[in-house]
């Protein structure tokens, strides 16, 4: 029990932020969706497929804050053996999975109509398959082992070697050739992105950072319910072994 | 109704567009609604165990009924 050092204090503090992660994601997802559906203009090369970027483009930036969080507590987790790290890992995985599937498949469908093709095997395509591959295979490597810790372990070791994706995904518009348009058209926030562009597409980025503390808050409870669960099951298998 | 019409048709790229936000939505929900029920489903396992666990001063009482 005294293992999962202390959880009492992230449910506390769960307990305080999780209505206001609710209140911002829904309020940011809200003006976020109207702005980006109705209130900003068509893209004078893309026309109306541009809206497609107000999904895109923030999965995108979850699916690697996701990645990036899970390494850090992967690494938190290995180091100091802090057990509320790992529980959290475990929890955002599902998150990063769900939002890098969510910007491949909005990719292809811009893709489609953009560029002619659904898919194109180039550097950042790639890359950020690999990323999804990366979360399944932690997710699995979590669960293939009897003891939980050990597959955690595992686990851990895969995200942190799997980190090397994350500046490749970052800088492939750079360093290779690639139909996918470079950093600077996404960042293009100053003079050539609109602002009627730009606060859609940031707003969506709060609201899905803020749906991540939600599912997060969420997933980890259960995590540390689980853990406790195990923890008691495992003494009455002791103390009824002890008894006869 | 015209409006409304061609706000869905998003000029020629709704096959695109609304699959993209309809995909988003989905996958959001799916995820948010699962989280939901796994943390529910393992706290009240876990109310329902801590409440079987027999309390802390009846287990010392039988340990030391079995000491004696």
């Amino acid at each position: 029990m005294h293992r999962f050092a202390n959880p009492a204090r992230f449910m506390r503090i769960a307990a305080l932020v999780y209505p206001w992660a609710v209140g911002v994601t829904i309020l940011t997802l809200g003006a976020g969706l109207w702005l980006g559906l109705v209130g900003s203009p068509a893209d004078y090369q893309q026309g109306e497929s541009v809206r497609i970027m107000y999904i895109h483009v923030p999965s995108a930036w979850m699916g690697l804050f996701c990645y990036v969080s899970m390494a850090v507590c992967s690494a938190m987790a290995l180091v100091w053996k802090h057990p509320l790290a790992d529980l959290m890992a475990r929890a955002t995985a599902p998150v990063g999975a769900a939002f890098t599937f969510i910007c491949l498949v909005t990719g292809a469908l811009w893709g489609k109509p953009m560029w002619g093709a659904w898919w194109v095997w180039d550097a950042r395509l790639t890359s950020m398959l690999i990323l999804l591959f990366l979360y399944l295979g932690y997710m699995a490597l979590a669960d293939a082992f009897d003891d939980p810790q050990r597959g955690q372990k595992a686990a851990a070791i895969l995200a942190l070697v799997g980190v090397v994706n994350v500046p490749i995904i970052k800088y492939s518009v750079d360093w290779w050739n690639t139909l996918h348009q470079p950093a600077s058209v996404v960042k293009m926030g100053g003079p050539s992105i609109d602002k009627t562009m730009l606060i859609p597409l940031m707003l969506m980025a709060v609201g899905f950072h803020a749906y991540w503390v939600v599912v997060l808050i969420l997933r980890t409870r259960s995590e540390i319910a689980a853990a406790k669960v195990r923890t008691l099951r495992m003494a009455q298998v002791h103390a009824a072994g002890q008894a006869e | 109704m015209d409006a409304l019409s061609s706000f869905f048709a998003m000029g020629g790229y709704g096959g695109y567009v609304w699959p993209s936000y309809g995909l988003a939505v989905v996958v959001m929900v799916a995820v948010l609604v699962s989280s939901i029920r796994s943390a529910k489903a393992r706290e009240r396992e876990l109310d329902l165990l801590q409440q079987m666990r027999p309390s802390r001063a009846r287990r010392r009482a039988t340990q030391e009924t079995k000491a004696s």
